[in-house]
């Protein structure tokens, strides 16, 4: 009997066609992808994209340069050089990310006192040159400037589990 | 009418042509691509003359087939061609020998060629010609009666034939694994896999 | 000079006219069917397949041909220009031949041969020419390893297509495509040959090199097989010749077992629709099975495919011929034939 079942089955092709049946079945599913430069998925609080460097409430820059980032850099990546302040505070002159070399491991916003150097949410970044990737002071405060609101935001969402 | 002389020119030169590149180009493919034109124009020779089914088959059977089996071996070979024709001068004259007698005998035939007195009736009649039987339906009609016995004899021939190249070629191998579909298709899961119950700290 | 007209250029000129009227729609159609490809392929993955350029990305295909139109046709110095370039006309113009006998409905057709079905299969076992003279002229080995593959399958499964052929014709009693399609009016092919109906459409895939049988083309190990070496429009026509003879295939399946142009039953809200409609509506159908079969399975083994070719459809294709001459004969069921 389960030799006449298996020559039945062999002869009408079901594996074939209960697999043709399934691959139907899927074109009527929902679709798993989205329409992506137009739609975006879900990203998480903690998710580290681009640097950013952040400024108080009354536009002051955060980094002390402390160089604690710079020293934790697996990747050495991270340029820092600091002078006092004509009002005696401690700044950075110079704070180059070779974006090139990072490894988005985070390590850089985990070390940082004063929350000053943080990875933000932004992933699209792609250069046409590798002279654009060379972040410097400048530019990261911009970044800073840009996504502000949404690092705040990741922040305070995330702060409960730290 | 004229478009049937031109093309019944057309195919009959270039038969010829690619005929005389068979055995005149360096390359052996492109011998047996020039082989393959020869056929094609062959065919449109057939169909010229009402012969469509011919002329199909001649495609079907050389063409798709044959010539391909040809371009298979050829282009598989590897051969050194100046190596080959080195000897040329050193046996030109016996091959220009066989070559002259052979054209003499061709000769003869030719000059002595007469049509038979019933091939003009035949022409005239032809099947394609004669009401609404196709040709297919003419050639059935006469390969299956009058040549019904060649027609199996040939049959048989190319039977031998095969088993023949397939004896000579065939042997079998010790220690070769093969695969059997249908073994693989019925092994089901109580066969091929075994559940134990193995203690902690032991093998199995 | 009204003769020369009247005689010849007028004549001409129509059957010109008639085969635009064909192969302009067949092009467009084969742009379209690689969208389509795209879209099915997407949907039964789960993506969204193609929808950027124009709406829906209706105008994919065109931007696709206009990139193949524009890039350079490389010439490897090692390949053989005269082959390596007659290759992919060579597909292209088989491809585009063969719908010379396809009728579209009841006389539509460019020549009304009475060996339709030979020629046919005559032009679709030449299909292997073009592939076998790029792999070789290209002078490279995973083009001729591709071609090899390609030749011995084509060679193959046109054995078992043959019997299929043979036992179609066979309930007919001619080799005219349109006479194929006026015995089908009360019961299509595809319901007493059943087997060989199934039979005919995986021979017509392997014949095509469609998935499950693209070996000549396997991404994986031979790169793209026979036409790894060809660029810009050398490629396209390659391409096109292909995707053209997937939709021969599709007709040629129609004719012979879903009855051409006939509408599946001769009732009026059937027959609203006119024949070439009925006509490309199975070929579509034919031609997402194609594409739903490439979605579905993977791709044999070389030696599985031979084994197919040659152990199973062979052997099953004639055991069916014969079955179907005996039935014919028993029953008186024959067609006869005048003379």
């Amino acid at each position: 009997m389960a030799m006449l079942d298996r020559a039945a089955r062999a002869l009408f092709l079901s594996e074939l066609v209960s697999g043709m049946a399934l691959t139907f079945r899927y074109m009527f599913r929902e679709k798993a992808t989205i329409n992506y430069p137009f739609e975006k998925g879900p990203l998480s609080p903690r998710f580290r994209g681009e640097h950013a460097l952040r400024r108080y409430a009354n536009g002051e820059e955060r980094c002390i340069a402390c160089k604690l980032c710079e020293a934790i850099c697996p990747a050495q990546a991270i340029t820092i050089e600091a002078e006092p302040r004509e009002d005696g505070s401690r700044r950075t002159t110079r704070y180059d990310i070779d974006m090139t070399k990072c490894i988005y491991c985070g390590l850089c916003q985990e070390s940082c006192p004063v929350d000053a150097i943080v990875e933000g949410p932004n992933f699209e970044f792609a250069a046409e040159t590798r002279e654009e990737l060379m972040y410097n002071k400048a530019k990261l405060l911009a970044n800073g400037d840009r996504w502000e609101a949404e690092i705040a935001a990741n922040l305070q969402a995330d702060a409960p589990y730290r | 009418m004229i478009v049937y002389a031109a093309a019944f020119y057309v195919f009959a030169a270039m038969a010829i042509a690619s005929g005389a590149m068979v055995i005149a180009s360096r390359n052996p493919v492109h011998s047996v691509l020039f082989l393959i034109l020869a056929f094609f124009n062959a065919a449109g020779l057939f169909v010229l003359m009402g012969a469509e089914f011919l002329a199909m088959i001649l495609v079907i059977v050389y063409v798709g087939a044959v010539a391909v089996l040809f371009l298979f071996v050829v282009m598989m070979l590897d051969i050194n061609f100046a190596e080959l024709r080195q000897g040329f001068l050193q046996y030109l004259p016996i091959g220009g020998l066989v070559g002259l007698i052979l054209l003499v005998e061709l000769l003869f035939v030719a000059g002595t060629w007469v049509f038979a007195p019933e091939a003009g009736q035949i022409v005239s009649d032809r099947p394609s010609g004669s009401g609404g039987t196709t040709n297919a339906h003419a050639i059935g009609l006469v390969l299956y009666t009058k040549y019904a016995y060649p027609f199996q004899l040939a049959g048989l021939v190319l039977l031998v034939a095969m088993i023949g190249a397939i004896v000579l070629t065939f042997r079998s191998r010790d220690g070769v694994r093969r695969q059997r579909v249908a073994d693989q298709l019925a092994r089901g899961p109580e066969s091929a896999v075994e559940l134990r119950k193995v203690k902690s700290g032991e093998g199995v | 000079m009204a003769e020369l007209w009247h005689g010849y250029l007028g004549p001409g000129a129509w059957i010109v006219f008639k085969i635009l009227l064909i192969v302009v729609p067949l092009l467009l159609g084969v742009a379209y069917l690689t969208l389509a490809e795209r879209k099915v392929l997407a949907a039964m993955q789960l993506r969204k397949g193609p929808n950027v350029v124009g709406p829906f990305g209706l105008l994919q295909p065109l931007a696709d041909g206009l990139k193949l139109l524009l890039k350079e046709t490389i010439i490897p110095s090692g390949a053989n220009p005269v082959v390596f370039l007659a290759a992919p006309m060579v597909t292209f113009i088989l491809a585009i031949v063969a719908w010379a006998v396809i009728p579209f409905d009841y006389g539509l057709v460019v020549a009304n041969i009475n060996v339709g079905v030979l020629y046919l299969f005559a032009i679709s076992s030449l299909g292997v020419y073009g592939i076998i003279m790029a792999g070789w002229a290209s002078n490279s080995k995973y083009a001729f390893l591709g071609a090899l593959r390609s030749a011995a399958q084509m060679v193959s499964y046109e054995v078992s297509i043959g019997f299929v052929i043979i036992s179609v014709l066979m309930c007919v009693g001619s080799l005219n495509l349109g006479d194929i399609v006026l015995a089908q009016r009360g019961l299509w092919f595809a319901i007493p040959l059943f087997p060989m109906f199934v039979v005919f459409f995986i021979s017509a895939l392997a014949e095509t090199n469609r998935a499950p049988f693209d070996l000549p083309e396997a991404e994986a190990e031979l790169v793209a097989g026979y036409n790894v070496e060809y660029s810009g429009m050398t490629f396209a026509l390659f391409f096109l010749g292909e995707y053209a003879n997937m939709i021969l295939m599709s007709a040629m399946t129609s004719i012979l077992f879903l009855g051409g142009w006939l509408p599946p039953l001769l009732i009026a809200p059937f027959t609203w629709l006119p024949g070439p409609v009925w006509f490309a509506l199975k070929i579509a159908l034919c031609l997402f099975v194609f594409l739903w079969v490439r979605a579905t399975f993977p791709r044999y083994r070389y030696d599985q495919l031979m084994r197919l070719g040659w152990k199973v459809f062979l052997p099953f294709s004639l055991f069916w011929l014969v079955v179907t001459a005996g039935v014919l004969v028993a029953f008186g069921w024959a067609p006869r034939l005048a003379g």
